[in-house]
Formats: C-alpha cells, structure tokens, sequence
C-alpha cells in the first residue's frame, strides 16, 4: 500500500504538485493521467524519492520512504521510463542483472532470475541475453526495460510513460503483457501516462491530475459516470463516454439467459468488443462462452445499449 | 592488377565495350609523389665528413647496377600497383616491399659509396629517398585504411613493422649511414635522453590524467564551476611552450630554495621539473575538456533510469557515466600523448633532457644527421602511441553511444 499524505513539491515559487493526498492499494495498476506540465512525473518520483517532496509524506506499507537511503529504497521499488533507459554499454542480460547484483544477490540465482523475465518476456534467453540493447527493436527493448525493473522482485512497480515510445499495434501487446505480470506478481503498478485510452485499459483506478492537483481520483467507471469537474469530462471526451463505459465492463458482466445465432464472443472480452461485433455483423445478440468454451447465455444489442446511456444522477 | 590485365585483352570479349583502365584517385597523387622523388630528386648524399656539404647521388649512382636496376623496376611496379584500382591487400603488399627495398638499399649504399677506409666520409638520406618513403608510407596507410583492419590486427601491423626495424638495427645493413654513426657514437647518452623523453612524456601524461579527470567529472557535476575551469585551461594552452618555460623558472627556484624536500626531489628553475610541469599544463585542457563533454554525451535516459534503479552517484559514475565516456577520453589522452611525445622535445631547451638534446646540439654543430637522430625516434614514438591509442579507442566503442528508443 502507497499512502501519499499532503504531498507538495515547489521548485521557488512554481508549484508542481499541490497538497496531493491518495491512497494506493497493493496488487491494483493505478494510472496517473494528465497533460504534460500537470506535476503526474514529479508525484511519480517522489514515491521512489528521485525528487524530494518541500512537504508531506509517503508511506509506503505504512514505512515512512525516508526512513532509508534513497538509493537503498529505489532498489526495492521497480523503476521503468520512455525511451527504456537501458545501458548502451551492457548486454541485456547484465541489464535486467543491475539491481539483483547491487544487492549482492548470488551468481546463480541472478542468472535464474534474468532466464525467468526473459523466458516471461517471450525473449529467448539464450539469443537475447548476450546482446546489445541497440541490437533490439523498440518493444524488445521496452520489454527488456520492464524485466530490469522487475528484476529484485519489488512490491511496487513504478513506470513514466513507458509505452510513449511504441507503434500502437507493439503498444497494445505491451500493455496486455503488463497486466498479466502484474496478476503473475502480484505487483503494485503505478504508471503515468497522457494516453486516456492506456489509463481506461490497465487502470483499476485513475488519478487525474492538472496544475499540480489531483482533480479525481476514482475507478474509471466512476470518471465516465460522475466526472468532478469539467478537465476530467473534458479528457474523457464526450463522444468517448459511452464507448469507455463499455470498455471498462467484461461481456460475462452483461450476459443474460438465453440463445443467439452465429460465432460466439469469449466473457472476458470487453463490452465494447461486444457491440462492435453485433454491429458488424448486424445481429441484435450474439452467444457468450467461457474461457473453456462452456456456453454462459447471450448478450443483446438492447442490453448493451442501455448499459452505454447515461447513468441517472449522472452530473451532466 | 586485374584492370591492367583485362586492358590487355581484346575488344570484343566484353559485350557493350565496357573496357576501361580505372585510376584510382589518390593513387595518382601517390603516384606523382612517387615519381618525383624516383625521377627528379637524388637517393643519397655523399659527405666528406659530417658537417660539410657533399655530392647527391641518384639510385643508380648510389648503388651497383643490379641494385638499383632491380629497385628501380620494384618502385616502378609498385608505383603502377598504386596507380589503378585494385585491392587493397596488392597495394599493401607493393608498399610493404617498396618500403623494406628502400630500407635495405639505403644501408646498402652507405657501404658502397663510402670509400674504403675512410672513417671521415658520411653517407645520409637524400631529399627523393624521403620523398619515396613518403609516398608508399601513404600507399600503405591507405592501403589499411580501405582494409578496415579490426583493432588487434592493425597494433599487429605496427608489432611487424616495429620488429622489421629492430632486425634492420640489430642485422647492422644501417650501420654505414651517417644517423647510425651519430648513434654509435653516443649510444649511452641516447638511452638516457630515451628514458628522459619517455619518462616526461608519459609522466606529465598521468599525471594529467590523474588531476584532469576528477576535475573533469567536478566540472560536469558542478556547472558553475565549467566555464571558469575550461577558461583558465584554455588561457594555459595559448601561452607558447617556451615563454611556459620561462614562466616557471621563477616560481619553481623559488620553491626549490623554499620549500624543504623539494630540492632533494629534482625541483629546480631548470631542468625536467619545468619541462615536467608545463607539460602536465597542456595536457589539462583536453583532458578535462574530453571529460566533460564525454560525460554530457551519455544518454540521459540511462542516466535517469540509474538513479531510478538504485545506483548511488558513485555507482552511476563508475559503472555507467564512466564507461560510457571512456572514448571520448581515450581520444583526450591520444591527443596529450602525441602531443607530449613531439612537446617533450623542446624540453632539452631548459636542460630538460630528451630526444630534444641531439636536435639543439645537432642544429648548433649544423650536423643535420645529430638532428635526425632526435627527430626520427620522436616521429615513430609518437606514430605508435597513436596506433596502440586509435586500437584502445575502438575497441572501447563498440558499443554505439547515445542509443534511443525509435
């Protein structure tokens, strides 16, 4: 657990983060969101205390972060950026090795460990370990940032922007294998991004942050039905709302009893999967299966329509 | 050679009449150099003793027939191999064998051409003896550049080249020349100026190196402090070296009265401290200078994510900052120790020893062969440090610097 209380950071007179208090549960993915300038960079780095805050405190399961060095906290928190920060001049198997060797971990079970990201990763450990970060593609190289990071076993993963720099079919991947490491490890992930589609797909819950505060802070869901002021509707985008109610919900969540024709659509996919399927193929339900193929009922164009409509006591 | 052989051939046998003799375009300045120095300039010079003026004499002259015939024909062929596009491995091995011929026959006229039993007569180089050397040294030099020799091989090139001179020196074909009997006849007091050179040179190098570089990384990590540093550096590096000399008599007498011990350690107004010091004054700037930019070029990326992970600043530097400038250091310290070696001459000045002692005294005497016995081991010296140092420097950089994210 992340307990941010009161945080305050001001370079002279300039306020980059103001009066911030959140709480960040263990094993969730909290997404930072915000335009650039917001101070969503600055609270990231001042859970690891790459800047030191003016005033407030973190704690982190209930330890004060100043209660040891700086340096020796960074090395219990993963630490993944834009543009992956891997060492030019190490091989990628001595890079994910970093902090498991400042740790003094044993040689064996640093060499585990670096087979088992890469293995995790889907890079092959014989092919990929002995080279140059420059001799990767960006995703590799992306990937290979995020095993280093994860490479001491750390409760917390905190990564800026760490897909900025990716296409978005590499991007989309990414993301899908973050979220199943992060159900691997159970890792609490904090991860900034200006990318609103990124923070509805990985978030549990999202922060909005502008001028240094956080406007709301909340599940996604409750940002689409009752946004607290009108950046965070803004940033959700009007003709976005319905789409990313049905984003964030799972097919099985809105199946009902029943038949329906033609190819069936797996529960765990989204609802807004869901409906472009029914609108693609111009049915108005369509079946729903389990993960094994098991028959769970059908979802309706109907159900989906109403589940995509303004909620009642919505603000707006 | 294929070009000229296929020139030989037929028209015809290539559809479309492609058939063309290529020039290569520095083979023909290499060419022209060559052929001036074979044609219009003589081979060797025959004096009556070291100081007086003597005969220049051409390779025919300065040789018996089937010598020079036979190096005339070599030169001549290799001057052609340099001329046309051809590999580069054929015109390495045509500089190669100019080179060695050029060797041998210039320590073979020296016997020739001195008359028996005259212990007075001195037989040097002459102006197209140099001029050839020059040309096929640019033949080969090209020649390694086009071959793209990994770093090990070209220090074994040099390691080749070192040990055909040493066999040449050892075998005694150079003992006729005029340079060999200026040595001979000082032969202790050369080994002393070596060591005296070596010792300046490479001393004031690591010294340099050991202030420079943690004023290089202060520089980098205090900003303010850059400007007035690289300054004041660069403000020492226009002084000329020897009004440097000049400067430092005063202040280092004065620590040699003053300061106890100091004496007793070989300070004094003149001699090698001076020389020692002013050296070490040149080589700060590119020392501090290469560091600083060095450090400034590692990607910030992988600067962040260091901090990011744990490092602490001494590890930051050390495993990561440091490496990744050591190229652009390296290169720093190429330039001092080159710098230095052909520096380290002046010293003799100030009676600071060195290879500088037989230019001065050779210069005083007019005995332009005393010169060469300075100037020559100075030129290889720091012809080597270069290699060994340009080898070091590639093989530290690998890996390219300032990779990012596409």
């Amino acid at each position: 657990m992340i307990e941010i209380d009161a945080i305050t950071k001001r370079y002279d007179d300039n306020t980059v983060v103001d009066n911030v208090s959140m709480v960040i549960e263990p094993r969730t993915v909290t997404v930072i969101v915000g335009t650039s300038g917001s101070g969503k960079t600055t609270l990231l780095r001042m859970i690891n205390r790459l800047v030191e805050p003016t005033s407030g405190v973190i704690k982190l399961d209930g330890e004060d972060n100043r209660a040891i060095p700086g340096h020796e906290l960074r090395r219990r928190i993963g630490y993944a950026i834009q543009g992956h920060g891997l060492f030019p001049h190490r091989t990628v198997a001595q890079n994910i090795a970093t902090v498991p060797t400042l740790l003094g971990w044993e040689k064996s079970r640093i060499d585990a460990k670096v087979d088992e990201l890469l293995t995790l990763f889907q890079l092959d450990p014989k092919t990929f370990g002995p080279r140059y970060p420059h001799e990767l593609s960006g995703g590799q190289q992306q990937r290979v940032g995020v095993a280093r990071a994860l490479a001491a076993e750390p409760n917390v993963l905190l990564m800026d922007e760490p897909y900025g720099a990716l296409d978005p079919i590499i991007r989309a991947k990414a993301q899908e294998d973050l979220l199943a490491i992060q159900k691997h490890f159970g890792t609490t992930i904090v991860l900034v991004t200006h990318d609103m589609n990124e923070a509805f797909h990985l978030a549990d819950k999202i922060a909005v942050m502008d001028k240094g505060r956080v406007l709301q802070y909340g599940p996604p869901e409750e940002l689409v039905r009752a946004p607290e002021t009108p950046f965070v509707e803004t940033l959700i985008g009007d003709t976005e709302r319905p789409f990313r109610l049905l984003a964030i919900a799972k097919a099985g969540a809105a199946a009902e009893p029943g038949e329906a024709e033609g190819e069936p659509i797996r529960e765990d996919k989204t609802q807004q999967e869901a409906l472009a399927d029914l609108l693609w193929t111009g049915r108005s339900a369509l079946p729903v299966v389990s993960a094994s193929g098991a028959p769970m009922g059908r979802v309706t164009l109907d159900a989906l329509l109403k589940r995509a409509t303004r909620p009642s006591g919505s603000a707006r | 050679m294929t070009e000229v052989f296929q020139a030989g051939l037929p028209f015809g046998l290539f559809p479309g009449g492609g058939l063309k003799i290529r020039f290569d375009k520095l083979g023909i300045v290499i060419a022209i150099i060559a052929a001036s120095g074979l044609v219009f300039s003589t081979f060797a010079v025959l004096k009556p003793n070291r100081i007086l003026q003597g005969q220049a004499k051409t390779i025919l002259e300065a040789l018996p027939a089937w010598a020079g015939y036979g190096l005339l024909i070599l030169l001549i062929a290799a001057i052609a191999a340099a001329l046309f596009r051809t590999s580069p491995w054929i015109k390495l091995i045509a500089a190669a064998a100019s080179l060695t011929a050029l060797a041998l026959a210039i320590g073979y006229a020296a016997g020739f051409l001195t008359p028996a039993g005259n212990t007075y007569a001195r037989v040097s180089p002459a102006s197209g003896f140099w001029i050839l050397i020059f040309a096929f040294a640019l033949l080969a030099a090209d020649a390694l550049t086009r071959l793209q020799p990994p770093p090990w091989m070209r220090v074994l090139f040099l390691c080749i080249t070192a040990i055909g001179i040493a066999a040449l020196l050892f075998s005694g074909s150079w003992n006729g020349l005029s340079i060999m009997k200026e040595y001979a006849g000082r032969a202790d007091v050369f080994w002393t100026e070596a060591g005296k050179h070596v010792t300046l040179a490479l001393g004031s190098l690591f010294a340099a190196a050991l202030v420079g570089l943690p004023l290089g990384i202060l520089c980098h990590r205090v900003s303010s402090l850059r400007a007035g540093v690289l300054n004041t550096l660069n403000l020492v590096q226009t002084i000329p070296s020897i009004a440097l000399f000049g400067i430092l008599i005063g202040p280092l007498a004065w620590v040699a009265l003053n300061v106890p011990g100091a004496a007793a350690l070989g300070i004094r107004g003149i001699g090698m401290a001076p020389a020692f010091v002013a050296l070490f004054l040149y080589s700060l700037l590119p020392i501090v200078a290469n560091t600083v930019v060095g450090l400034a070029g590692v990607p910030r990326e992988a600067n962040d994510a260091a901090r990011g992970i744990g490092m602490t600043d001494r590890q930051r530097l050390f495993q990561v900052e440091f490496p990744l400038a050591l190229p652009v250091i390296l290169t720093a310290i190429r330039i001092v120790l080159v710098q230095n070696i052909g520096m380290a001459t002046i010293a003799a000045l100030i009676g600071g020893g060195g290879f500088g002692v037989f230019v001065f005294q050779g210069i005083g005497q007019t005995a332009m062969d005393l010169v060469l016995l300075g100037a020559v081991p100075t030129v290889a010296l720091a012809f080597a440090a270069a290699v060994v140092l340009d080898a070091l420097i590639e093989m530290n950089s690998r890996v390219p610097n300032g990779v990012s994210a596409a």
